[in-house]
């Protein structure tokens, strides 16, 4: 896979405020990227910064091996882009909207009335922007970031507002972008979205990349502990168990509450509390394995929860 | 490099008709005062003293205020633009800046002239006989005052940050122009010192013009007028292109 955009030793600050002290990291072809991080961490500024919209104090930049300072028309062509909290002129149709961007584009654009269908606009054609839903405005503007079929697709904080159906349908017409080969690069401050959406993701805080990696790696190895919550049908049966359970290898500790008992460890331990209960016939009235997610690992990375 | 406008500009002219208020106070207010000043004069008939009011200083007068609503609904238009975020969408397309200006500028201009249009077909009956305003000339000389004060109002756009202040700001700035403008009282009749004031304000100038051509004075009696009106629009356009802000 070769880079399409690359971001090495960027720097840039307003006035006094440093909002990106420096960040470092490729993007390949094809991929989702997310940047994620708590709001302030510097995310939109970076991305701003590859779109071309600002020039960094120092580092490099590079999108399809184009300068998006300098060649910023030429770049502007061959990308797609959503900006965080942008809006339109009120009273602009639908339809004009998307007739207005795709009159823009050097080259042969997607069909327009096509993208509305795929997104669920087209009985909004006619609508007024300032009429539209905070979804329907969403999609929208990712209809608009399509319009020119463009190579790498830049979407910023693309379903905050949204309720949880739209965000998922949302999702789905993001992995749809993949699918057609192109490259999404997304910021986000939610973490399940980081998780569910995401091939590869850089966590940044404080103007800083804190780590790359795919979530799943990015979980094993900074959360490797594991936890099992179990419950028995008595406390006999939870005494015996409490006993076995200590015996497995990785186990850390197993904490009793009644007839409930919590096994935390690290290493393969879900497996490993299975194959004893099976060995040893308890029966079990509750069985819940409890994985750390990507937002366990950025509180471990930062040591402050992500909502905060 | 100019792909897109006429797209955009036809679009703006869209939205803005479909503003309620925005078409109903920028074109109708003009002209009807035109038509309710025009009518208290000449009920008032033959007093020596009104009819040169009505003759040259009415529709002069009309005019200025025709294009001080444009100006001001530039100003307005930018800065709801910028506060929203829109500007900075349509930033992050191959629009050139210039392209996005140059569209509200068209719109404005448009729209000056319907309302000079309208405030012709409205008010031909309160233009005293014996005048017969050069239309075509007086137009472009609007067009150039126009032009002229709208660089004013990309200037107020480009400092004042958020529209709530805009407007206001922007009536502070243009409507006492009006007051030292030579409109009402002959600027050689100015104390010293109110007179560079006069001399500074672009208002001055078209002022002048629009009267010379209204009362059929030929263009080259006002080349000095155009000059310095070509001269206002180059300074403010530069001083703003230095200081915009997108968002």
């Amino acid at each position: 896979m070769r880079p399409v955009i690359q971001v090495s030793g960027v720097r840039k600050s307003y006035g006094k405020t440093v909002a990106v002290a420096e960040a470092s990291f490729e993007v390949n072809e094809g991929e989702i990227f997310g940047l994620i991080g708590p709001n302030g961490a510097g995310k939109t500024t970076t991305m701003e910064c590859i779109e071309g919209l600002r020039k960094p104090d120092r580092g490099s930049i590079a999108v399809l091996a184009l300068d998006p300072f300098r060649d910023v028309y030429k770049l502007q062509n061959r990308i797609g882009v959503q900006l965080q909290q942008a809006q339109l002129q009120k009273r602009i149709k639908v339809w004009e909207a998307v007739d207005l961007w795709a009159s823009l584009y050097k080259k042969k654009t997607a069909d327009g009335d096509r993208l509305l269908e795929q997104l669920g606009l087209t009985d909004k054609r006619n609508a007024w922007f300032m009429n539209l839903s905070g979804g329907q405005k969403q999609r929208l503007f990712i209809a608009l970031a399509l319009i020119n079929d463009p190579e790498v697709v830049f979407l910023d904080e693309l379903t905050t507002g949204l309720d949880p159906q739209s965000r998922h349908a949302i999702w789905d017409l993001v992995r749809g972008i993949r699918e057609r080969g192109k490259t999404v690069f997304l910021t986000t401050h939610l973490m399940e979205e980081a998780e569910k959406l995401c091939d590869r993701v850089a966590i940044m805080e404080h103007g800083l990349i804190i780590d790359i990696d795919t979530p799943a790696n990015l979980v094993l190895r900074h959360c490797p502990e594991r936890t099992v919550v179990l419950e028995v049908s008595d406390s006999g049966t939870a005494d015996r168990a409490t006993e076995r359970f200590k015996t497995i290898p990785g186990v850390v500790s197993v904490e009793r509450n009644g007839n409930q008992l919590t096994i935390c460890g690290s290493g393969d331990l879900v497996t490993e509390v299975i194959h004893c209960l099976s060995e040893n016939r308890v029966r079990v009235t509750d069985f819940r394995a409890i994985l750390p997610n990507l937002e366990d690992v950025f509180l471990k990375l930062t040591g402050r929860s992500i909502r905060e | 490099m100019l792909r897109g406008l006429g797209k955009l500009t036809w679009i703006e002219i869209k939205i803005f008709m479909r503003e309620p208020l925005g078409a109903i106070g920028t074109i109708v207010v003009p002209v009807l005062v035109f038509v309710l000043v025009g009518r208290a004069i000449s009920s008032k008939a033959q007093a020596p003293s009104m009819s040169s009011f009505a003759r040259v200083g009415l529709p002069v007068m009309v005019t200025i205020l025709i294009v001080i609503s444009t100006v001001l609904s530039l100003v307005t238009i930018i800065s709801i633009y910028r506060e929203g975020g829109i500007l900075k969408r349509l930033r992050a397309t191959p629009l050139r800046p210039q392209t996005i200006l140059s569209a509200h500028v068209l719109v404005k201009l448009l729209l000056t002239v319907t309302s000079l249009f309208l405030m012709f077909l409205a008010g031909r009956r309160y233009i005293p006989p014996g005048v017969h305003p050069p239309i075509v000339s007086f137009t472009i000389a609007l067009a150039f005052s126009t032009l002229s004060l709208l660089s004013i109002g990309f200037l107020i756009a480009s400092i004042v940050p958020t529209a709530r202040f805009a407007q206001p700001i922007g009536a502070v700035v243009l409507y006492p122009m009006v007051g030292f403008s030579g409109l009402f009282v002959p600027v050689a009749s100015f104390p010293p010192a109110l007179r560079v004031l006069a001399h500074l304000s672009p208002m001055n100038y078209a002022v002048n013009l629009l009267q010379g051509i209204w009362i059929g004075d030929p263009w080259s009696a006002h080349l000095a007028d155009v000059a310095a009106l070509v001269a206002f629009f180059l300074l403010f356009t530069a001083l703003s292109a230095k200081i915009f802000r997108w968002e």
